[in-house]
């Protein structure tokens, strides 16, 4: 199919009887339809008499379903070389992001943390253990090789350890970016537990225009046990720290992220009626990272996937109950699922690309000066395996585009290649994500089939797609609106 | 309220020059930086005799108005007694046929749509087209256009142009575009294309002068390329506008598409909305109108009916649709009373206020000086039952969902 997208073909005769063109397939619900996607993540569901004719080559112009096939590019009828050119821009805009270099760059102003989660994920260092601080120098380093990228819009994400902790840097860095590029269009970005905001730092961050993340688990009992700290009093820290931000910074930059424990598990209305109710638009409900001390912790605080989805499928439903309450909020990662199958476009959410964000689209600066692909390829090294470490932060980007740890990624980044992806209706809403599949399958080309990757993400789109094609006309039209608004000029201002 | 473009009016005096005048008052025609035989100046309410016409020939202008004739033998021709005064007003640039006396405007100042009407030529058929092509040539049309465009107000933010089919004119389209860069600089051209010909890239590279300040306006009328070429009667004209606005796209040029909604494309229109948003999420702008009750429409009737009523809803859900995904959406010739209040914001008052009345169903409505209103041609066997007064009271038009 790609050679035919390269070159014009004046010369191929029209196709009079619908053909179908390169399309996948999947079963859904009791498998009384079937789902069918074409690259550019168009897509139909037929009934299964439909598609024994659809995919037998047989269906005629008077089926009610030819004209919408004909129209999505999943049939071909009239000249082949305009369908493939019309799949072709659809395509190039669909994955518009591999025309540019690295757009996120996740910095590490320290390691140190004052709280000591039960699942933490990025191997934290306690707060009064040195060396653990990104130095000056390093920052600087750092800046150039994030001006070096020729993204168009770039975001700086601060993580850590606990970001503020280190924010004599996190002034450096973006006071630099600023003057050595004035005319660059630069998101800065925070997540924190807000714990150390003051007054002077909110000014700073309303300042930089930052979106602000904050670590919050949910109601009071859950984050506490989740996050202990000696006065047990780490959520009413963080929602005085909500309460500043949102101030100083606006409610709409304030988002909430919150890490689903086992604890949390049971309590998918009681989460979202938490998060809900403190005021927040955006929530973005994360299973438990399989990386850092979060995977040894796993015995304790861990779950399967199943467990999740449950979760998961309730949280939605009770957002969509407030959003029918009038209250505008969404689910941060379903919007951005909800983008990828209703919108030509792609999220930018650099975690499901095909190919792969890792390096291509992100890049991470440890507090040491070490760069990676990808956070998680960060946490790898924490771990104690270097694979996805590109470099260090004095390496120009063409040498870390060429280090080892690109190559790797290379083998195992296109979901178009690799055994568990190829042949899923659901690949160009999803990514191939091989540092995540190395570090939980031990290999970046591991079939996905079997990943609790795969089984998170197929269990959404089943999820979503059920909703979209079969659910009440109201969450239609309000998934619309979630996948869709970032899009909305309304929304964007 | 509707101004006719053209009026009457009696000729007097040796007018020869077939070209176009610009119409101003004294004061401004003798500090114009136009050329002198391009004027005529506007003395219709000047007092009789109070000008000296002869000087005014020996300056070299063209004509003037005057509200009576001025006696005979003045060496400046004269257009007296317009049958209507109000169709010419200062600024304004016409077209006088000497041998009837027909004075028309070609453009009028202060006009909320000013358009060059290039060709009446066309390669398609349009079941509901407004304006019926006729093959004849009319190549004439060009040079007056590259004579007008020289005496519109240089501050005019959209100049439209229309046929027939534009591209058809090929190099004489290229010299439009040329002449506008030169005189109207500043100027937004709107053009009314059904992008056939641009599936040839040559005809692409003919309109470069024109990109970064052209929005071409095609029409695409469904989803798929049988029931699009129905409408334009033109076997493969779905493929070639598709092709034609992928080539101009790609050219750096801006793209509109327009939807006419009527019984042929009204069944496929929210197919017709996703195929936009999946196919053209690059054009700026998507129009989607109610028809015109003109030419072919008329005569197609039978084809095309549908209650205005039923097509304002289809209009209204494929809006939301576009909308919905941040594109920027207008409704175009459909009246208040049949959209749902959420698309209100998006309903243009699109008729040309020459063509533009409201009807006798609209007395007493709250909202008619933001309707659409309808057009001229409108008669109440085109506007359907559902017609009422907008009023406080008024319930919402009953929803398609």
């Amino acid at each position: 199919m790609e050679a035919a997208f390269g070159r014009t073909a004046p010369n191929i005769p029209r196709v009079e009887k619908g053909a179908p063109l390169p399309h996948r397939v999947v079963a859904l619900g009791d498998g009384a339809q079937v789902l069918v996607t074409n690259d550019a993540g168009e897509f139909m569901a037929l009934d299964r008499a439909d598609f024994a004719t659809f995919a037998a080559g047989r269906l005629t112009p008077d089926s009610p379903a030819y004209d919408d096939l004909v129209a999505r590019h999943l049939l071909l009828a009239g000249r082949p070389e305009v369908a493939l050119r019309l799949l072709a821009t659809k395509v190039r805009t669909k994955k518009a992001f591999v025309q540019q270099g690295p757009a996120l760059h996740i910095l590490v102003p320290t390691l140190r943390c004052h709280q000591s989660c039960l699942y933490c994920q990025v191997s934290r260092r306690p707060i009064g253990a040195d060396s653990f601080d990104m130095s000056p120098e390093t920052a600087l380093h750092a800046v150039e090789r994030i001006l070096e990228s020729d993204a168009a819009a770039l975001t700086v994400e601060f993580q850590g350890g606990e970001p503020l902790l280190g924010f004599d840097i996190i002034k450096l860095v973006v006071e630099t970016i600023r003057r050595r590029a004035p005319d660059r269009r630069v998101t800065f970005s925070i997540t924190s537990t807000l714990h150390h905001l003051t007054d002077d730092i909110a000014a700073f961050l309303a300042e930089h225009s930052f979106q602000v993340s904050a670590s919050i688990d949910g109601p009071e009992d859950i984050h506490n046990a989740n996050r202990p700290l000696p006065g047990a009093d780490a959520h009413r820290r963080t929602m005085e720290g909500v309460a500043l931000a949102r101030r100083v910074i606006g409610a709409a930059n304030v988002a909430a992220i919150t890490t689903v424990t086992r604890r949390g598990l049971h309590h998918p209305e009681g989460i979202v009626d938490a998060l809900i109710g403190a005021g927040f638009p955006s929530v973005f409900l994360r299973p438990l990272s399989p990386y850092g001390f979060a995977l040894r912790s796993a015995r304790r605080t861990g779950y399967d996937m199943d467990a999740f989805q449950a979760f998961y499928r309730r949280a939605l439903d009770r957002i969509l109950w407030w959003n029918r309450q009038g209250v505008e909020a969404e689910e941060a990662y379903a919007a951005i699922l909800l983008t990828h199958i209703l919108t030509p476009f792609h999220s930018g959410y650099v975690d499901l690309r095909s190919p792969a964000g890792a390096g291509l689209g992100v890049l991470a600066y440890d507090y040491d000066g070490g760069v990676y692909a990808s956070d998680e390829g960060r946490m790898l090294a924490a771990a104690g395996d270097p694979a996805f470490r590109m470099g260090t932060v004095r390496d120009p980007l063409p040498v870390l585009m060429a280090s080892d740890a690109m190559r790797l990624i290379a083998t195992g980044g296109v979901a178009e290649d690799l055994p568990g992806c190829r042949d899923c209706a659901f690949l160009p809403y999803c990514g191939s994500d091989p540092v995540h599949h190395y570090a939980t399958q031990g290999h970046v080309r591991a079939d996905r089939q079997p990943s609790d990757f795969c089984r998170r993400h197929t269990g959404l789109f089943h999820l979503l797609f059920g909703l979209l094609l079969d659910g009440p006309l109201e969450k239609q039209a309000l998934l619309t609106r979630w996948g869709t608004q970032r899009l909305r000029p309304e929304a964007a201002a | 309220m509707s101004l006719p473009l053209h009026t009457f009016g009696t000729l007097s005096g040796d007018f020869a020059a077939p070209h176009p005048l610009k119409v101003l008052p004294l004061a401004d025609a003798l500090t114009t930086e136009l050329p002198f035989d391009r004027v005529a100046i506007d003395l219709r309410s000047d007092p009789v005799g109070g000008v000296d016409l002869g000087a005014l020939h020996a300056l070299g202008f063209a004509a003037a108005l005057t509200a009576d004739s001025r006696g005979p033998g003045a060496a400046l021709p004269i257009f007296a007694g317009l049958r209507r005064n109000d169709v010419v007003a200062a600024g304004d640039v016409i077209g006088v046929t000497a041998r009837t006396g027909r004075i028309g405007v070609l453009y009028r100042r202060g006009a909320d749509s000013n358009s060059l009407f290039v060709t009446e030529r066309c390669n398609s058929l349009c079941l509901m087209c407004s304006q019926p092509p006729r093959n004849e040539d009319d190549s004439w049309r060009v040079a007056e256009a590259l004579e007008l465009l020289p005496l519109i107000d240089r501050n005019l933010p959209v100049l439209g142009i229309t046929g027939g089919e534009p591209t058809l004119l090929g190099e004489g389209l290229t010299r439009i575009l040329v002449g506008t860069a030169e005189h109207l600089p500043d100027t937004h051209l709107h053009i009314l294309t059904n992008g056939r010909r641009f599936a040839d890239r040559r005809m692409v590279t003919a309109v470069t002068a024109g990109r970064g300040r052209t929005t071409w306006a095609v029409p695409i009328y469904a989803d798929t390329a049988a029931r699009h070429d129905q409408v334009v009667q033109a076997p493969g004209s779905f493929e070639e506008a598709l092709e034609g606005i992928h080539n101009l796209a790609e050219a750096g040029h801006r793209i509109e598409v327009r939807f006419v909604a009527h019984a042929l494309t009204v069944p496929r229109i929210m197919g017709f909305a996703e195929f936009v948003w999946r196919n053209l999420p690059f054009a700026e702008h998507v129009a989607l109108m109610g028809l015109e009750p003109m030419g072919l429409a008329r005569r197609n009737r039978d084809v095309l009916w549908i209650e205005p009523a039923e097509a304002a809803r289809a209009i209204a859900d494929a809006a939301r649709h576009l909308a919905t995904r941040g594109m920027a959406v207008s409704i175009y010739n459909t009246p208040l009373c049949l959209l749902p209040r959420d698309m209100w914001p998006l309903a243009r008052r699109s008729i040309s206020d020459w063509k533009q009345v409201h009807a006798p169903e609209c007395e007493g409505c709250s909202v008619r000086d933001a309707c659409a209103g309808f057009f001229l041609s409108a008669d109440a066997s085109w506007r359907g039952t559902d017609i009422r007064p907008v009023t406080n009271e008024t319930p919402e038009p009953a929803h398609a969902r």
